[in-house]
Parts: C-alpha cells; structure tokens; sequence
C-alpha cells in the first residue's frame, strides 16, 4: 500500500513515529481506498461503533451507581432514576442504547446477505461479525438481568434452563452457572462481572473486524473486485467519513426519540416489578432482538431439540459462506436469489412476531412453518441455487455501465479471459 | 542404533513435560471455574421445615426451599383417584402416583418446571393438575407431564414428615 513509505512532516510526528507508528496508521484509515459507489446501507458500521462507544460510556457511569446484589440491585436501579442526577438519561440512553445496537446489527447483517459481502474472501470478516452478534446476544441478556425486575429474573431463568437439555451434565451445568440451586445472588453478581467484560471483548473483535475488512476492502452494491486506488475508488476520509456522520445524525434523531419520548417501550412492564422466585409472570418474552431464536426455540415440541434448533439457527449463519455457492456477490445480479432474500426477510419478520405470541393454535403452527423455511433458506435453497441461477452480467467496473469500457484496464481484461 | 535410541529418550523427555505442564495448567484452572459452584452458604440450605397444619384439602402452598419453590399440596379423593386412574402407557415419563406421594394425600414437589423453570400454576391446563405459562406444558393432578415441552414429570425433592403436622423438605 502506498501508506507504507509515509512520512509525517514535523520532527517530533517522525521521531514519534519511527518508535511506534500510529501516524502512519492514521494516514492509512484516511486514504483507504473506498469504493466509491458504497450506498446508505454501507453507512452501519460506522453507526455500530458509535453504539458501542456508547453502550461502554453509559455503560461505566452507571455502574458507578449500580449495586449488585439481589436485595439491592431493583432499588439501586429505582435510585438511579430518581436521585442520581442525569441518571434516568444515563440509563435510558443505555438500555434504548442496547436495542438501537441491534436495530443497527441487523440492518448491517442484512445488508451483507443481500449484497453477498460474506463470501471469499471476506468469509473471516464474517465470522468475527457474527462472534460478535453472538457476544452482543449475551451482553444484552445479562445485562437485563441486573435490574433484577421479574422479567429479569424470569428470563435468566428460561434461558440458563436451556443447559440443562444437555444430556448427562446439564444439571452440573446450570447448578454451576447460578452458583446455586437457583438463580440467585450469586448469579446476580457473576452477570455483572461477565456485562462489564463482554463489551471489551467486543471493541477487540471489532478491532479485528476492521484488520480483516482492510486486507481485501470494502465490498460494494455491485459485487466486483476493484483495484485500489483506481477510478472506482475514493479515499475513505473525507468521502465516507462525512456520508457516515450524516447517517449517523439520522440515527441519532431516531435513538433520541426513544430516549426521549418512549424509554419504555422496547422494554416490559413486568420488570419495573421487584424479582420474585414464587411466581412466574403470566407472559414471558426477551427483548424483542432475541425473539426470531426464542420462537424456533418454542417451535419444537422437544426440550432438547428446541435448543439444538435455536443453536443451529444461529450455526447456519457462521457457516453461510459455505452454503451460498454462487460466485456473484451482489443480489443485483441474481434475479431469484433476490426474491428468496426478501422471504427470507420477511420470514424472520414473521418469527419475530411469533417469538411476542403466546405459543399455541395457529401461532404456533406459523412459527413451525416460518422455523422450516428458514432452515430450508439456508441449507437448501442457497447451496442449489448457486448452481441452478442464471445471473446478469456482472459490469466489469463501476464505471463501466455509465461510461462504457473499465476503469481498470488490466482487470477488465482478467475478467474477459 | 544409538541414533533410534537418543530420539526415545527426547520423546519420552517431551511427552513427560506435556503431561506434568498439563496436569499443571489443569490443576491451576480448576479453582478458577469451580469458585462458581454453589458455594459453602448456598450448600448450608440444604433442608426447611414446614407447619402444614393450615392446609385444607385441596388445598396448596409454595415455600421457598433452596431458591426453589416448592409446592406442597393436600389433595381431594377426586384428585387423588384421577392420578391413580392412568394408564400408565398415555405417560410421557411413565411412573406411578404411588411412588410419588408416600402419602396420597400430600403431594410435594419442586414448583419448577422441568422445561425451562418457570413455576407452573395449579389447577389449570388439561389435565387439572399444573399448567406452565411460559412454553404450555400440562401436568395433572400428580404433576406428571401430560402434554408440551417438558420432557419429564415435577421433580419430587427428598423430604419426610416429620410429624403429623411438619415436613421436612431436603
């Protein structure tokens, strides 16, 4: 790369640099090469770092203020709210923070199956992305199990019941992960140790995440390697950096207008009441990012096999770019594949909306049929039609359907051969 | 000959110091991870004494018995009679209501399903018995698992009366 031979202009930047050479990293983020037609949906990342930034800070500060433990965790929680000054803020921002995450998480995974961002040679990418989801899935769940409300309670206990399907040492497991016969205090405190660690583990994966993505770059809405830097490309600062904050902004509109104007409705009613270990509320649900899983999960009629189902659900997606065997990234250019993406769009819709119901009648037969497809999606559907699709003529730069001919002379004539 | 032996020697050197530097790291990790089994407090609860004296027939409680609702309940001759009834073939987790309540009239059991958790409620679902709200799992008037996701029946924990009137649960 062309960043390698730099070299800062003033003395103490060189001295600097020459021992530790984060100047010359500075100058790579700034002039790395961008495809230049990167639309909206490209603009995520960027966003998620954002959340993340935002979920440690809010995050810090309201641990500040936060008592782990059981008898004090709801009233510590209600303190916050009501005496810490700035503190409901701080803790709407936080928890409103965790589901903007993962609004933000989703569109950013979507937008990867449709413009076939997973596939070689980004599959690494991909599989730290989804390491991450993963993370994400469990930061958000114990960290909603610290307000120590009944649904917090409720639902550390449904979802670390899911070991104990594991046959033989289950018991042993789940004993082991409550640190006692139920969950409890000791459960309570270990969720908060395990909430703090996860988001660095993240900004970790993040970090390789961004190496990973730096090695081949960016994918693009038509799919094609590009050479870099060419016409097809600009450098990411100022170009991407300014698109990325005007998205940013437009997200924040939206963030604040659950902060601001309905903190609560992404969250349970249930869980402003105090834990209480006799009585199960009538109507247990996890947040609304969870519920496409809690519905396969419901959606078989077997202990065991509902949570292999659920795992499994979660499997298919890390070892996706082994499943689609079709060589053109882009749904642009794959006619059918495109239809299939938005069914598959709208059946996880579907399973989320099933996930909120109660699971019986019809409900439950549609979360079977919606559990089927997806599976089908992914195991079937996109290994055949890999084969079977007859795709568009993939343009040879991104240039090349405005202007005529390629940008890249050398590599339009690679294609040709 | 010399040459063969030397690398016997090196390889029994190897496999001992893999095998001492494993044992090691294993020895040095196990009280990493078992400082999250239940530790010496949560292990001191280990049984409660109940007055079951107020209780009429049909009636039923739920104490707290290690971080577990347990269910203790005085059953009516209907009750009892529905349980003794069953073939035991129609059973998911086939086991007679003799063996689970020593006493017919008291039944006592963990109030947690053996699904996912959740604390079943009495007197619902299908079967008259127990009916957890989470995920629909029906238990009858034994609290053994009739229908839905539960794969066996109510856990009966180790108790004893102790008089007519107390039980000793664990």
């Amino acid at each position: 790369m062309s960043d390698n031979s730099y070299t800062p202009d003033s003395k103490i930047g060189k001295w600097f640099n020459d021992r530790l050479p984060l100047l010359t990293l500075s100058k790579h983020l700034q002039d790395y090469p961008t495809p230049k037609n990167l639309n909206y949906w490209w603009t995520f990342g960027g966003i998620l770092t954002f959340c993340l930034i935002t979920q440690i800070v809010t995050g810090l500060i309201l641990a500040m203020h936060y008592v782990a433990h059981a008898d004090m965790a709801f009233e510590s929680v209600e303190h916050i709210m009501r005496n810490v000054n700035y503190g409901w803020l701080i803790r709407y921002v936080h928890a409103n923070g965790a589901s903007m995450f993962f609004l933000a998480v989703y569109i950013h995974i979507f937008r990867s199956l449709y413009y076939g961002s997973y596939k070689s040679p980004r599959e690494i990418i991909w599989i730290l992305g989804m390491i991450i989801y993963l993370l994400m899935m469990m930061a958000a769940f114990m960290g909603y199990v610290l307000p120590w409300g009944q649904m917090s309670f409720w639902g550390a206990t449904v979802i670390t019941n899911l070991f104990s399907a594991i046959p033989l040492f289950g018991e042993s497991i789940t004993t082991w992960l409550w640190g006692g016969y139920a969950v409890g205090n000791p459960t309570l405190t270990r969720f908060f140790s395990l909430h703090y660690l996860i988001p660095f583990l993240i900004l970790g994966l993040v970090v390789l995440h961004i190496w990973a993505l730096h090695v081949p770059g960016n994918n693009n809405p038509i799919g094609i390697d590009l050479k870099k830097p060419s016409k097809d490309t600009v450098p990411f600062h100022p170009y991407i950096v300014i698109k990325d904050l005007f998205a940013l902004l437009i997200f924040l509109i939206i963030f604040a207008f659950f902060v601001f104007y309905s903190p609560n409705i992404l969250g349970h009613a249930d869980n402003y009441i105090e834990a209480d270990p006799m009585v199960t509320p009538a109507h247990i649900v996890p947040e609304w990012y969870l519920l496409p899983f809690y519905a396969i999960l419901r959606a078989v009629p077997d202990k065991l096999l509902g949570v292999i189902a659920m795992f499994a659900a979660l499997f298919v997606l890390i070892i996706l770019p082994w499943l689609d065997t079709s060589k053109v990234r882009s749904a642009i250019f794959r006619p059918l594949y495109k239809q299939f993406y938005w069914f598959l769009v709208a059946d996880v819709l579907i399973l989320g909306y099933m996930g909120a119901m109660p699971a019986e009648g019809w409900y439950l037969l549609v979360a079977r049929v919606a559990t089927a497809y997806y599976f089908i999606h992914f195991l079937i559907i996109l290994p055949v039609l890999g084969q079977k699709e007859k795709t568009l003529d993939v343009p040879q730069s991104i240039t090349e359907p405005v202007l005529g001919g390629s940008a890249n002379q050398s590599l339009a004539k690679e294609q040709k051969k | 000959m010399s040459d063969q032996k030397k690398t016997k020697r090196r390889d029994f050197i190897f496999t001992a110091s893999y095998t001492l530097g494993a044992v090691g790291v294993g020895a040095t990790v196990w009280p990493l991870i078992d400082q999250m089994n239940p530790d010496a407090s949560e292990r001191a609860l280990a049984s409660t004494e109940v007055d079951i004296s107020g209780i009429e027939r049909g009636q039923s409680i739920t104490v707290l018995w290690r971080g577990k609702p347990v269910f203790i309940k005085r059953r009516t001759e209907e009750e009892i009679n529905k349980a003794r009834q069953v073939n035991l073939k129609e059973l998911p987790d086939p086991e007679k209501d003799e063996d689970r309540a020593k006493n017919p009239e008291w039944l006592v059991m963990l109030g947690m399903c053996t699904h996912l958790g959740c604390v079943p409620l009495g007197n619902k679902g299908e079967y008259d018995g127990w009916f957890c709200p989470c995920h629909g799992s029906h238990y009858d008037t034994s609290g053994r698992i009739r229908k839905g996701p539960a794969p066996t029946n109510l856990e009966i924990p180790k108790y004893e009366f102790i008089s007519n009137s107390t039980i000793k649960i664990g």
